[in-house]
């Protein structure tokens, strides 16, 4: 078990004693986190603790007020940056409830996550739907609208295959896909965080919300962070995290790091 | 007969419609020069030929069955290049076929307002469009009101006849040119759809912020017959009032309705359509978007009226504020005269919701280009039963008309 203090170094994310308030509620307090560049981290936590709101922040969506604390993305201070900059910089996120937009098709949203917004839905985007199982005429649909849980995760998952960030943020992406697509999903995140890569030369990170742990079968995390309300209650090696966590739940997990069973 | 029509509108000279403001039609003037006729549509000047490629109107005349231009009160080009389709000034129809008066004012009655009774009593052409029966006329004619004249009145009477088996597809653009400041343009329109015919009909309206304009419009469905309108109006209006009615007579005649509205500056607009479904198993969709913005005021009528046996009608008003001192006022209503058939509607009216702009700035574009697409994806209604070619057209005729006001 570590010092819950931020390694210097960081080299693609950086989040310093960060309190978030939603609606005039604190949901997150002093919170501290730093990835490495080629580094993916997984959060768990139980419902509520505030693990969606910490990637909305670290997206910028008003909503989600910093009240104190800094958020770096890449050296630079991106605390006050709207959403749009952020994503220029080479953020992406895969979001757990994305709303419907009426008359928008998914088609549409690949297109505007490659760069060319109000273009036909052409054989690139249908080529990189085939890599989700998802149809042309899934493609013509309004997006978000009538979704079932695991398609909107397949949209999601598209999205950001069109977008190719560099950071790339998945909030439950294992939350309600059936076993046929769970692994496809797997394999697509894996690919996106470019994992296939020699550790040296791994460029891209990710942080991963799973509630459920499911996704664990087919990604392998750099670490493991276990968040209590709204704050990082121990850190350590994911699959002695998660193994705790499924046996004893998470506070009595905590308990255990605190006696040094995550310890790496 | 004649005598009696004449008699009818003389009576319901000042008699106010049941919608909209009042209009001053005295305020506008019937005198106006006549314009010289022209041997092709190209040969509009290259002033208005921007108002008219505006309304939808090609004037190179490609890919059109028939073209049809009034400019004012004067019919300056009409021709039908399709066997089986007519094409006319409604006058010259009306002197040329007697029983042309088995239409006039057979689906709208001439006493219904002012309008109305001003229509008969100074007709001022309009256009007469047939197509015979069986013939299929899948390329779509154009036809053109153009106003040029300031303070004019425009009182045009349509009559659109598809007869038994035989397929109609109508661009209508209406348009101002830029020098007018005002102008009152009343349109009569009677749509005939016999047994087993289908009418097409895409109207874009491109009036100016003074123009004042009071549609009056019914549609008479036969057996099988199928009716298709797809109204388009961006661009500024001082007032318009309009309530289509369709009147599905016959055995499962079918009529849909799509409309999309942008209404801007201080626009009054109260627009609408109402569907009669009085045959056995005819159907009626009605579907507008209505988006209002700056101090534009919008009433957005809907009414199925279940007269039939296994009758179906269906409702979908959804509109957009973008501005607090904007109004839309969302009226669909059902009404059902008997057990057996089933009437719906759905109407929501609201803001752009901040999520979804968020969520595609998540994806990169910034709030003003979230704000557009949101904008455009609301607007955008897929319309079914058109042919491919017209249906490519009238998109691309929805997206000029959305680049002008974005
Ligand atoms: N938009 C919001 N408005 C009000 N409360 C919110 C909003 N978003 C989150 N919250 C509250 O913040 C807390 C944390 O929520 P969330 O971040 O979604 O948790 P998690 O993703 O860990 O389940 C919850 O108590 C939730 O009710
Ligand atoms: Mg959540």
């Amino acid at each position: 078990m570590e010092a819950l203090t931020t390694p210097i170094g960081c080299k693609m994310l950086e989040i310093k004693d960060l309190t978030v308030e939603v609606e005039g509620k604190e949901i997150i307090s002093d919170f501290n986190l730093c990835i490495e560049r080629g580094e993916v981290h997984v959060l768990f936590g139980p419902n509520g603790c505030g693990k969606t709101t910490l990637l909305m922040t670290i997206l910028g969506i008003p909503a989600y007020k910093v009240k104190k604390g800094d958020i770096t993305f890449n050296g630079v201070d991106i605390t006050d940056f709207p959403t749009n900059e952020r994503v220029k910089l080479g953020m992406g996120m895969s979001f757990q409830h994305p709303p419907e937009i009426r008359g928008v098709k998914l088609g549409d949203m690949v297109n505007i996550a490659l760069g060319r917004k109000g273009e036909k839905i052409d054989e690139s985007v249908i080529e990189l739907a085939k890599k989700l199982n998802i149809s042309v005429d899934f493609l013509n649909r309004d997006v978000n609208l009538g979704f079932s849980g695991g398609e909107v995760k397949r949209s999601e998952i598209l999205q950001l295959l069109a977008q190719a960030p560099s950071f790339l943020m998945f909030d439950e992406p294992d939350s309600g896909v059936d076993v046929e697509n769970i692994e496809l999903i797997g394999d697509l995140m894996n690919e996106l965080m470019g994992r296939d890569e020699i550790l040296s030369k791994r460029e891209r990170s990710g942080l991963i919300i799973t509630h459920s742990g499911f996704i664990l079968n087919y990604i392998k995390p750099d670490r493991a962070h276990v968040m209590l309300n709204g704050r990082i209650a121990c850190s350590g090696i994911p699959e002695e995290v998660a193994k705790h966590i499924m046996k004893e739940g998470f506070e009595r997990c905590v308990k255990l790091c605190g006696a040094k069973v995550c310890a790496e | 007969m004649n005598e009696e029509i004449i008699e009818r509108a003389q009576r319901a000279k000042v008699k106010k419609a049941l919608l909209g403001e009042d209009v001053d039609i005295e305020y506008y003037t019937t005198e106006t020069n006549e314009h010289e006729a022209l041997t092709s549509l190209g040969e509009i000047s290259e002033e208005y030929k921007q108002n008219l490629l505006d309304a939808g109107i090609d004037p190179s005349e490609k890919d059109r069955s028939g073209s049809f231009l009034q400019r004012d009160r004067s019919v300056i080009f009409s021709r039908a290049k399709y066997p089986g389709l007519e094409l006319m000034s409604t006058t010259d129809a009306i002197k040329k076929y007697d029983w042309l008066k088995e239409y006039l004012w057979k689906a709208i009655p001439v006493d219904m307002d002012k309008y109305t009774a001003e229509v008969e009593l100074d007709q001022t052409h309009g256009y007469f469009i047939r197509s015979e029966a069986g013939s299929k006329v899948t390329m779509p004619v154009q036809s053109c009101l153009f106003i040029t004249s300031d303070k004019i009145r425009q009182n045009v009477h349509n009559i659109v006849i598809a007869e038994e088996n035989s397929e109609l597809h109508l661009i209508t653009g209406c348009s101002v040119s830029h020098t007018v400041d005002s102008a009152l343009h009343l349109g009569v329109s009677e749509f005939y759809v016999k047994k087993g015919a289908k009418i097409t009909f895409t109207m874009v309206h491109n009036w100016g912020g003074g123009i004042e304009v009071r549609p009056r419009s019914a549609v008479v469905i036969e057996d099988d017959g199928v009716y298709i309108s797809n109204y388009i109006l961006m661009t500024p209006v001082k007032s318009l009032q309009m309530f289509p009615t369709t009147y599905c007579v016959g055995r499962n005649a079918r009529a849909t309705s799509q409309s999309i509205v942008y209404a801007t500056n201080d626009a009054k607009i109260d627009m609408g359509s109402r569907a009669v479904l009085q045959g056995e198993g005819s159907r009626a969709e009605i579907i507008s978007r209505v988006i209002a913005t700056d101090n534009a005021k919008v009433i957005a009528r809907g009414d199925v009226f279940g007269e039939a046996a296994d009758a179906k009608g269906h409702i979908e008003c959804r509109g957009l504020m973008l501005s607090d001192t904007a109004t839309i006022d969302s009226i669909p209503e059902l009404k059902a005269t008997r057990r057996d058939l089933e009437l719906s509607h759905e109407a929501a009216v609201g803001k752009i919701a901040e999520e979804e702009i968020q969520y595609l700035m998540a994806r990169g574009l910034s709030e003003d280009e979230a704000t557009s697409v949101i904008i455009r994806g609301f607007l955008n209604v897929d319309i079914t039963g058109l042919p491919d070619a017209l249906a490519k057209e009238t998109k691309k005729m929805f997206d000029m008309s959305l680049e002008k006001v974005m």
